[in-house]
């Protein structure tokens, strides 16, 4: 899959949890929940919503590795061939 | 036949907008069927029917506003004969409340009786005729309203939602975040009656969480994602054993004497993007699985947060808890809900050095606090509430 696919993929699920929030002016290295203001539900939401729709386990163990909005997306891209 | 009245959705609600009738006169209804939408200063409440029936008529138009406890439909049951040719007999009964989950009757909220003088002298908006088709466009009046004044086009808005206020751009164009400061004022209205007639009185301990988190972590290891526990269903469990055991923390008080609930619903402090925040239960706390309970929690935060709960859900809590989840801060000191009796507050966990066995080891911490209703209880037995709630928390697979 191209960055751009997973890029927008990602910006998708983000638009639907924090519509207010405008993906060009946040920190894409910094925490993804500070940054879209996402609690623990709404994160659920998210890799729930990612796993479905790429057929991803997402395990809890790896939630480390999908800190900021750049390690999620370099996940993503590693995972899904 | 039974008068269907505008419910009270909590005690800082004093009137209701009808925005859907969701049933056609002469239409069969089911207990727990929902038949009308309501639109409160908290967003758009589904409106659940008490009893098994036919709906006879309407009696309120859509976008009229009317006070709490003035009729709105009315009932067949269906011992009764079905003719609708029969002359109406007026109604002497006020609608059953349902027995096993009374409304909260709310001291300063209009009685529901005949001494509330003529519902409404506001002319009710008119209603276009596409809001009587179905897959009609559901616009709040007030929206309505400004979309007239300022030529704004409805129909570019589609019809998957209920449009209201903030979704119509104001004559100069920007969108108005109106509801903000409705949701501000029925804050207020419940906060200031709670700090002027509740004496609270307040506890605190500190809870060390980490066999919670790694019951959490091992249940969740082989779970995809849709299936994973969050560290609040076993929060919300807890909380909801310890008040079905000690009794004095769970259920009302009203005209001057508190009344225990027949079962834990445990109102959820859920802040919502838009401002301010909701605190609907989730009923009877204590029971199912917790999978089941988490599912549950789940749809209830989903369906807030998209401005849709029912209406039983916002008058139903008899204890709240509020809690910082994983991004707050330390410790949170809530403000009681009337006309319940208390509210537990969970801070966020963080990692501590902790005494065991008398070596230090770090450990996960967080900070429970209860602030209860001294006209009801004492520190004394609220020190053993709040122990209890720690208790379960530390015996994570008892839960």
């Amino acid at each position: 899959m191209t960055d751009d696919t997973i890029q927008t993929l990602l910006e998708k699920h983000l638009r639907r949890i924090a519509p207010e929030v405008p993906l060009d002016d946040i920190d894409r290295s910094a925490d993804l929940r500070e940054e879209f203001d996402i609690d623990s539900m709404d994160f659920m939401t998210l890799i729930t919503g990612l796993g479905k729709e790429l057929s991803l386990p997402m395990p809890e163990a790896d939630y480390d590795q999908m800190r900021s909005f750049d390690d999620l997306a370099g996940y993503l891209r590693s995972h899904s061939q | 036949m039974t008068e269907f009245v505008m419910p009270s959705l909590g005690a800082d609600m004093e009137d209701g907008t009808l925005v859907e009738q969701l049933v056609a006169p002469g239409d069969p209804i089911h207990r727990g069927d929902i038949i009308a939408a309501v639109e409160t200063q908290k967003g758009a409440i589904e409106i659940e029917v008490f009893e098994d029936g036919f709906l006879d008529k309407w009696l309120v138009p859509l976008g009229k506003k009317v006070p709490v406890g003035t009729p709105i439909a009315m009932i067949r049951t269906s011992n009764e004969p079905d003719d609708p040719d029969m002359p109406q007999p007026a109604d002497p009964t006020p609608a059953a409340p349902p027995p096993e989950a009374p409304q909260p009757v709310d001291p300063v909220a209009p009685p529901a009786t005949p001494e509330e003088p003529s519902p409404t002298p506001e002319q009710p908006p008119e209603i276009p005729p596409e809001l009587s088709q179905p897959d009609r466009q559901r616009v709040s009046p007030a929206a309505r309203r400004r979309a007239a004044e300022t030529g704004f086009d409805l129909t570019s808005l589609g019809t998957g939602k209920i449009i209201s206020l903030d979704d119509i751009p104001d004559a100069t164009g920007a969108v108005q975040p109106e509801p903000v400061s409705a949701m501000r004022q029925a804050i207020s209205a419940a906060m200031t009656r709670s700090k002027r007639e509740i004496p609270h009185y307040y506890l605190s301990d500190t809870i060390d969480l980490t066999r919670a988190e790694d019951f959490i972590s091992a249940h969740n290891a082989d779970q995809p994602p849709d299936a994973r526990l969050a560290l609040g269903v076993l929060y919300i469990r807890a909380v909801a054993l310890a008040a079905q055991k000690y009794t004095d923390f769970n259920g009302y008080f009203e005209d001057g004497k508190f009344t225990p609930g027949d079962a834990v619903h445990l109102g959820m402090a859920i802040n919502l993007r838009s401002g301010g925040l909701v605190a609907p239960a989730l009923h009877d706390a204590t029971e199912g699985e917790l999978p089941a309970l988490m599912a549950r929690l789940k749809d209830l935060v989903t369906r807030v947060r998209q401005g849709r709960f029912r209406a039983r859900e916002l008058s139903d809590p008899t204890i709240t808890l509020t809690s910082l989840g994983d991004r707050g801060v330390a410790g949170i000191t809530g403000v009681i809900f009337p006309p319940q009796v208390a509210i537990v507050g969970i801070g966020t966990p963080t990692l501590q050095p902790a005494v065991i066995a008398g070596g230090v080891q770090p450990r996960r911490m967080a900070q429970i606090t209860l602030a209860a209703d001294h006209r009801v209880s004492d520190g004394h037995n609220g020190a053993r509430f709040l122990r209890a709630i720690i208790k379960h928390l530390q015996n994570p697979e008892q839960l």
